[in-house]
């Protein structure tokens, strides 16, 4: 089995066994058929394969690099409390061997999360498995290629990106009319298998968001129990005016690898007064941020997908949402570094499916 | 190493379908029935509220999906977002509509 790292604001990825990630598609296939006997009435929920998938071509440096992916999201509802879901991450990254010769590659495969969770009641939902560590934002909400702004990720996205495997206590409720407050708090084991690697750790999050004027802003916390016992912490921040078509979002993270922030605004052109039958699916994207490398060795800034010096990046965007679920996404940004300055382009197209795998989704 | 994976989800999945199995079948999450039109009405714009409040901060509103399929998605969004028990169930009763 072979560990790769891409370069710095990618994400990384870990090859592993294709019959394993069979194993596990047929096996959530067959509890999900089984899961086909409850009943069926007009809105019980049905087992549902949704996920996403894209292209896109990368520009590092002047190096092309081709990434193909697909995401199955696999989610299988029992009774009225119980949801087991799962998600397989599937990436080929493909680039010229020896400058000028063909492309070739490796698909990596990854099992982002298997959990079962358990609606306890309107305050607490009970999770127990491989789950998307709770912190920060980005890595359990903006992740997915349909849904983010930008493709590359955040150049502090490598102290976020993580699973874990333990249990996890989380839920959301109103503090009051105006205030809603959300939590998240879990145990991970450590775990050293290539497709299941965790560490050991216990965190946590809270937010807090207001409807009204649509802003969130929250704290998160990591605690790792191995090694050097170190902490992580990091804020975020998001808010949507309600009078323009904007959407900020912010995070800061600091931990044993360094410390770093992020801040993106994503406009979307509705509001111009021409061509608007054309500029309602266009967005605008720009985001700035900086990163300030801890004392790390090289290999495990690598490991982590970080840089291991200082570094700034800017990038701006433009997104096409075609048609529902459907988007073409092109951007450029700079990187700034001791390492040297370069430019980064990238150009794609992001899909997001959702099937039904029971008779009520045909309808 | 591989077989214990395996293992794993088999005992997930026994776990669940056991506790599927007792669940009393309460229809907790249904789309709640409303006669009212005016009622329904004003349901329907608070759960556009809601969606925009809760699931625009993330992404665009998608096409609606049967409710059965909304039922699975909005319990995935109600764990994955944190949204509140509340919201979800007025999310539900527009994307439904």
């Amino acid at each position: 089995m072979s560990f790769s790292t891409e370069r710095q604001g990618y994400r990384c990825v870990r090859a592993s066994s294709p019959r394993t990630g069979l194993r596990l598609i047929f096996t959530l296939c067959t509890i999900s058929s089984l899961c086909l006997a409850q009943r069926s009435e007009s809105d019980h929920p049905i087992p549902i394969l949704t996920g996403n998938a894209g292209f896109f071509t990368n520009v590092q440096a002047g190096q092309t690099e081709i990434v193909s992916e697909i995401n199955p999201v696999l989610l299988v509802p029992f009774g009225d409390h119980w949801l087991i879901e799962s998600r397989g991450q599937f990436e080929g990254d493909f680039a010229r061997k020896n400058g000028n010769g063909p492309f070739g590659g490796q698909v990596g495969k990854e099992l982002a999360y298997l959990q079962a969770d358990y609606i306890a009641n309107p305050y607490l939902t009970v999770t127990v498995g491989r789950f998307l560590t709770p912190f920060g934002i980005y890595n359990e909400r903006l992740y997915p290629i349909w849904i983010r702004s930008l493709q590359a990720e955040p150049l502090i996205f490598g102290m976020e990106e993580s699973s874990s495997n333990g249990a996890m206590l989380r839920g959301g409720f109103p503090v009051n009319g105006k205030v809603n407050l959300n939590y998240a708090t879990y145990f991970s084991t450590l775990c050293t298998n290539h497709v299941l690697d965790a560490e050991r750790s216990a965190g946590g999050r809270i937010g807090f968001f207001l409807p009204g004027p649509r802003v969130e802003a929250g704290f998160s916390w990591r605690k790792f129990l191995q090694e050097e016992r170190t902490n992580a912490f990091g804020f975020h921040f998001a808010w949507q005016p309600n009078a323009v078509p904007l959407n900020l979002r912010s995070e800061y993270a600091r931990s044993s690898l360094g410390s770093g922030y992020w801040i993106e605004g994503a406009y979307r052109l509705s509001q111009l007064p021409f061509w608007n039958k054309v500029m309602r699916h266009a967005e605008f994207v720009g985001r700035g941020q900086q990163l300030f490398a801890g004392q790390v060795e090289e290999d495990e800034a690598e490991e982590y997908g970080l840089p291991d010096v200082n570094t700034q990046q800017a990038d701006f965007g433009l997104n096409y949402y075609l048609r529902d679920g459907l988007k073409a996404t092109a951007s450029y940004g700079r990187q700034f570094s001791s390492d040297g300055n370069f430019n980064l382009w990238t150009v794609g197209i992001a899909y997001r499916f959702a099937l039904p795998l029971g008779p009520g989704g045909l309808q | 190493m591989k077989p214990r994976i395996i293992v794993l989800v088999w005992i997930l999945g026994v776990i669940s379908l056991v506790a599927a199995a007792s669940e009393p079948r309460s229809a907790e999450v249904s789309t709640p029935v409303v006669r009212d039109s005016a009622r329904a009405e004003a349901m329907r714009l608070e759960g556009e509220k809601r969606f925009r409040a809760n699931c625009g901060r993330c992404h665009a509103a998608p096409h609606k999906f049967p409710p059965q399929m909304m039922a699975t998605i909005l319990r995935h969004m109600r764990v994955r977002a944190t949204i509140t028990d509340e919201d979800m169930r007025l999310v539900l009763f527009y994307m439904t509509q």
